[in-house]
């Protein structure tokens, strides 16, 4: 089985990893990269537990083919705060009680980033079809969709 | 479960990339996003020997206007489509359409030419590429070769591609002045493929009249379904609902839809009838809006 060197940036800084080219990007993170933020829901897409950010954009770290991230800048949830301290998302997620369990919390907040990056001021009816992607078992929504608003408006008052 | 090792190659032309593939014709895949092929090798039910990733192949992510048509690269993503810039603005339903497929992740990597060369039947670009009448412009080892919308999909998940075929670009008509365009689709949850998507496509006069209307169905058979029927009961019709919804009555005679997990055959030609007429009727009135 053939290996093939891949080199990406991860939250900033250089990896590399030597992979056969049938492993995806959330095994290549999780088992070679060590970033066990990093989490496995469904494995086929539907749940976006798994999501990261691929130059910026969301995926499905387990639909990308391990050779797609060679050159690629990638960011998971501990890519996002500055050093230690946490972004303003995951202080709104903890402070909304938008976390219970804690399982989706990585890709739910990075879809939300992506998100909001695009979208400064959205609706609440905005943020349900931004995330209708990723699946929450606990919180029933409405928190994790106050936190992002929380996000938004400080945003907008300049916070 | 991780998918069975294969032999992976990424070319850097579209020469070795169709050489590859036919040399292993039915051992070989074609990966362009992996929306849909990633899930089916990582559940085992593709087992292809080889993998042939299209992803270097910057000549399949151009887009162009070309007279009145636009020109689609295989490669472009539904997030482009979605986003909906440059020329991709002069076919503005393609908007409409990608912003319905799958979630964010799946539109930020998945390819219009994926899309059409997987065929889903309820998969919503080829019900618009069949709406649009438009060309699907394939590459193989003979060369390359233009199919209509109406010859290319062949059955569910089966097109008119050969062995060692990969579409290269998409020809799509410009929506022009007095053109509208709607769909809706009626699916479980948000981000699931349609049980029924409607495609409708609708020319007016400066008078009002309808020129001509032109509808497809996705989930509605095993390809993306024109109705004919309802196309011809429109043309010189005013633009009214009573019209559009009497006229949408025919779709349910022209589709023999199957019943499944997600819906009977009998509630999806309740669908194609109601969905049918919204298209319409939101088609209808985007074009007497679109009159510069």
């Amino acid at each position: 089985m053939t290996e093939h060197l891949i080199t990406f940036t991860l939250n900033g800084r250089q990896r590399e990893v030597r992979v056969p080219a049938h492993r995806t990007l959330l095994e290549v993170l999780r088992d070679d990269a060590g970033a066990l933020e990093v989490k496995e829901g469904c494995g086929e897409g539907v749940c976006g537990t798994c999501t990261v950010l691929l130059d910026g954009e969301p995926v499905s770290a387990c639909l990308v083919l391990a050779p797609h991230a060679a050159g690629r800048r990638i960011t998971t949830l501990r890519g996002l705060g500055e050093g230690d301290a946490w972004h303003p998302l995951q202080e709104a997620f903890a402070t909304a009680g938008a976390v219970q369990c804690g399982f989706c919390t990585p890709g739910m907040i990075l879809t939300a980033y992506a998100f909001l990056k695009e979208h400064p001021t959205p609706s609440r009816e905005d943020i349900r079809h931004a995330i209708a992607g990723n699946l929450c078992r606990c919180t029933g929504y409405a928190k994790i969709i106050d936190a992002i608003m929380r996000v938004a408006a400080e945003r907008a008052a300049g916070g | 479960m991780p998918a069975v090792p294969f032999e992976y190659h990424a070319p850097d032309t579209l020469e070795e990339a169709v050489a590859l593939l036919a040399k292993h014709a039915d051992g070989a895949k074609a990966l362009a996003g992996g929306q849909s092929l990633v899930p089916l090798l990582t559940l085992r039910l593709a087992r292809p020997d080889v993998v042939v990733d299209l992803n270097h192949l910057e000549a399949l992510r151009a887009v162009r206007r070309e007279g009145d048509n636009v020109v689609i690269g295989a490669l472009v993503r539904h997030r482009a489509l979605e986003r909906g810039e440059g020329p991709l603005r002069d076919c503005p339903i393609l908007q409409e359409a990608a912003a319905l497929i799958g979630n964010v992740r799946v539109r930020t990597l998945g390819t219009i030419g994926g899309s059409l060369a997987h065929a889903d039947p309820a998969a919503e670009l080829p019900a618009v590429v069949r709406a649009l009448d438009g060309t699907v412009v394939a590459r193989g080892p003979q060369g390359e070769r233009s199919v209509a919308a109406s010859e290319f999909f062949v059955g569910a998940l089966t097109t008119a591609l050969r062995p060692g075929e990969v579409i290269v670009r998409i020809r799509l008509p410009v929506l022009g002045p007095r053109v509208g365009y709607a769909v809706e689709e009626f699916s479980r949850r948000a981000g699931d493929f349609a049980v029924i998507a409607a495609v409708a496509v609708v020319e007016v006069r400066p008078t009002g009249e309808i020129v001509r209307a032109r509808v497809a169905l996705a989930g509605a058979g095993s390809t993306p379904a024109r109705l004919p029927g309802v196309e011809a009961a429109l043309a010189g019709e005013r633009p009214d609902a009573r019209t559009f919804r009497r006229a949408a009555e025919g779709a349910a005679g022209e589709i023999e839809p199957e019943g499944d997990a997600h819906a009977s055959g009998a509630y999806r030609r309740h669908l194609a009838r109601v969905l049918t007429s919204r298209a319409l009727a939101r088609a209808a009135a985007v074009a007497s809006r679109r009159t510069a």
